[in-house]
């Protein structure tokens, strides 16, 4: 009588002892904004479940084999990249990667082509990294196939927000009523919005502490609190996230100096007392070492950062898994 | 030559007067010949008599900043195709944009431009010229020969001058000829790599903000360096509470400047872009619902004196790209009249101080005399119909370009016949 469910099957052939996931009804993942409470949970669960299949000496779940995934990087991301990739590949996914050279003078011209160039290869699913906010969204309406995002300009990178749940809940055994302090270049950083999204999803405290010029106007709309002081940002914080500095602005137009930045918001043992002991240290990586973060923490006992990059391929396995399993569901 | 006509039974109405009665118009050589309340004149001979069947008639409509791809970029929009759309949306006058390629910025340009467009338009077409070479920003153009060719206004088009000192000696200079200059005030080094009005929307969405600072701050230096000069100076485009206040001041002080405003900021604010829709990706950008309801305050109690469609035709492949990397710009010209009654039909703004600010105010400021019910006028006229329902549809818009922001609006009134000297240019029944 249940014998057309497609998810009851997928999931017996995965092997995985968790129950069903709840369906994905997006055809793309395109932001955290996007999502509510029960999706994000729900696409949690689906992550934790794969990071067991993850931690197999044989990591293979055939569930897509045969599905064409496009990893198409308009912005250079070996990290990203690889995390996608892998995370096709251990789903059983055939997976292509595409760098795009973009000159400033055509890179809108260079996306509309190439996505019209690779919807007509019949892939199943594209991977997008642009430096435009917005981008991506533009190119998931040029294609007939699921499109996730990997980082738009400044405007959302949902896999790392998703990650960055994943470990604080695994630390944490949730994520509601956490303080979580998000630290650095706000301004330019789609990864503390997409976080700042989903924790206020999820009714965690948010609080973002940087610099006055690193933060946007209207932050206060999408933060809980604003601190420019580090204390007082970090008092009685859970997670304390740190975001990366892109070097080019600590050259005297925003921020005067590395050395300034580092004095006053670089995250030392000193700064990261004020945070609860047991406070675990985030980072979305690559990291400036003695720019952002002291080598001490980022490589100390609190730090989760390397178990970040862990629960990425989790993670994007997880949204992977999702939206082909919808698309095979309806087509 | 054209035999004359008489258009009765319509309701006139003159800003400049403040006219607004029943009444009918005698055309004759071209011109206004006679202007009567209630029944009609005595009608020559041979007269074509047009019943406007209670409908307004009204001084056709003074565009001030209309941007066309001719000469330059045909495809986007040529003089034709702008007149066109100018006459279908009741414009019978507007000021061209030097921002061509080449730009408009020596007499012989200036010469091409009138010629051309005398040849093919429906409606006039008069130019303005580039305040400095190549809209470079480093050296002032010749002036007084451009206005011998027939420019009417001094401008840098889209972009703002950064050299407080050249512009101080541009306005004393234009002062010299008597040449309005017409200002875009916008500093590139506050607007940096804004695309949108700075806050928490263009934050949510990641993208870079334009404080309002980029405008409030060359406004002011502009006002005070005008101020000083004594030149007729007119700030192209506010958008924003704190310009109208900047302004105001200004006013209390001397006659000689003024400031206008694009029926984009009257109309919308930055929530219309929603999900990064490039089409309302403009210079200034669309700001708060607050700002917004400044401007209408500000057209309202006089503050602002001229309203613009900021016409400006962009094709698919300056649209489609992320909205970063988008052109500004939208196509206005048809929507102007349908979309400045709306602010009439809330109740906003009387219908006289908006016609005033389409016709007579800113024909004032080039000196041109249209814009006005007037005996020895040419007839250049307009017929709406107030309470006419329509949707705007972008493949029925006259302009080469279909990048409107208005795209599927229900709108209540528009231009149903438009006469340039007399002559039918547009017809709403053909």
């Amino acid at each position: 009588m249940a014998a057309r469910k497609p998810r009851t099957r997928t999931s017996a052939a995965s092997g995985a002892s968790a129950p069903a996931p709840p369906p994905f009804n997006h055809r793309h993942l395109l932001g955290i904004g996007q999502l509510d409470r029960a999706e994000i949970t729900g696409l949690l669960d689906r992550a934790e479940a794969m990071v067991e299949v993850s931690r197999r000496p044989n990591k293979h779940l055939e569930r897509h084999a045969g599905r064409t995934q496009i990893n198409l990087f308009f912005e250079a991301s070996t990290r990203t990249q690889a995390s996608f990739e892998i995370a096709g590949k251990r789903l059983g996914c055939d997976v292509v990667n595409m760098a795009v050279r973009t000159s400033s003078m055509n890179k809108g011209e260079t996306l509309i082509d190439t996505v019209a160039t690779l919807n007509a290869m019949q892939p199943d699913v594209i991977v997008v990294r642009h430096s435009a906010a917005g981008a991506v969204e533009l190119l998931s309406q040029k294609v007939g196939c699921s499109v996730v995002n990997g980082g738009d300009g400044a405007h959302e990178h949902p896999t790392q927000a998703l990650l960055d749940a994943l470990t604080i809940r695994r630390h944490k055994g949730r994520l509601d009523g956490l303080t979580v302090a998000i630290c650095g270049d706000i301004a330019n950083s789609r990864v503390a919005r997409s976080n700042l999204l989903l924790l206020g999803a999820m009714q965690a405290r948010t609080r973002v502490v940087a610099p006055a010029t690193l933060l946007p106007r209207g932050i206060e709309t999408l933060a809980g609190e604003v601190f420019t002081d580090m204390a007082a940002g970090l008092a009685g914080a859970d997670v304390v996230m740190m975001l990366r500095l892109q070097s080019e602005r600590a050259t005297g137009k925003l921020v005067p100096s590395v050395r300034e930045y580092y004095r006053f918001y670089g995250l030392d043992e000193e700064k990261l007392a004020a945070a609860k002991p047991d406070a675990i240290v985030m980072h979305p990586a690559p990291m400036n070492r003695g720019v952002e973060i002291d080598p001490m923490v980022a490589d100390g006992p609190r730090s989760v950062i390397e178990e970040q990059v862990e629960m990425g391929v989790a993670v994007r396995m997880a949204v992977l898994d999702a939206l082909l399993t919808r698309r095979e569901e309806h087509g | 030559m054209d035999s004359p006509r008489v258009i009765e039974n319509a309701r006139l109405i003159d800003p400049a007067s403040g006219r607004d009665e029943p009444g009918a118009v005698l055309i004759e050589n071209k011109r206004i010949a006679e202007i009567a309340t209630g029944a009609a004149p005595g009608v020559p001979e041979g007269a074509e008599r047009i019943d406007a069947g209670g409908l307004v008639l009204a001084p056709g409509l003074v565009d001030l900043r209309v941007f066309t791809g001719e000469p330059g970029h045909e495809y986007r929009e040529t003089l034709a195709s702008a007149a066109d759309a100018a006459a279908a949306g009741g414009v019978t006058t507007f000021l061209l944009m030097p921002d061509t390629d080449p730009v408009i910025d020596e007499t012989a340009l200036v010469d091409y431009v009138i010629r051309r467009a005398r040849g093919i338009s429906k409606i006039r077409i008069y130019p303005a010229a580039a305040l400095t070479k190549g809209l470079r920003g480093e050296e002032i153009t010749e002036f007084g020969l451009l206005k011998e060719a027939g420019a009417r206004a001094l401008t840098e088009g889209r972009t703002s001058l950064a050299d407080a000192g050249l512009l101080r000696a541009a306005l004393t200079y234009a002062k010299n000829f008597e040449m309005p200059v017409i200002h875009h005030v916008a500093d590139a080094s506050l607007t940096g790599d804004g695309v949108m009005n700075a806050g928490a929307f263009a934050t949510a969405l990641g993208l870079k903000g334009i404080p309002i600072e980029a405008e409030t701050v060359p406004l002011d230096r502009d006002l005070q360096l005008a101020l000083a000069s004594g030149a007729r100076y007119h700030t192209a485009q506010i958008s924003c509470a704190a310009s109208a206040d900047i302004v105001r001041r200004a006013l209390k002080r001397s006659d000689r400047v003024s400031c206008g405003v694009s029926i984009n900021s009257l109309a919308l604010n930055e929530n219309d872009i929603g999900s990064y829709r490039t089409f309302f990706k403009l210079s200034p950008p669309l700001r708060a619902e607050e700002d917004r309801q400044a401007m209408v305050a500000a057209l309202a109690d006089g503050t602002i004196s001229t309203i613009h469609s900021a016409h400006d035709p962009q094709d698919v492949e300056t649209k489609r790209r992320p909205f970063a990397e988008a052109a500004d710009g939208a196509v206005g010209l048809e929507t102007l009249l349908a979309v400045a009654l709306r602010l009439y039909h809330a109740g906003d703004v009387d219908l006289m101080t908006l016609l005033k600010a389409l016709t007579s105010s800113p024909a004032d400021l080039l000196g041109l005399e249209t814009g006005r019910l007037r005996i020895g006028d040419k007839a250049d006229l307009i017929l709406i119909d107030l309470d006419r329902p329509w949707v705007v549809s972008d493949a029925a818009l006259s302009s080469r370009s279909r990048n409107t922001c208005f795209q599927g609006a229900r709108m209540t009134g528009r231009v149903v016949r438009t006469f340039v000297s007399g002559r039918t240019v547009y017809d709403e029944a053909d």
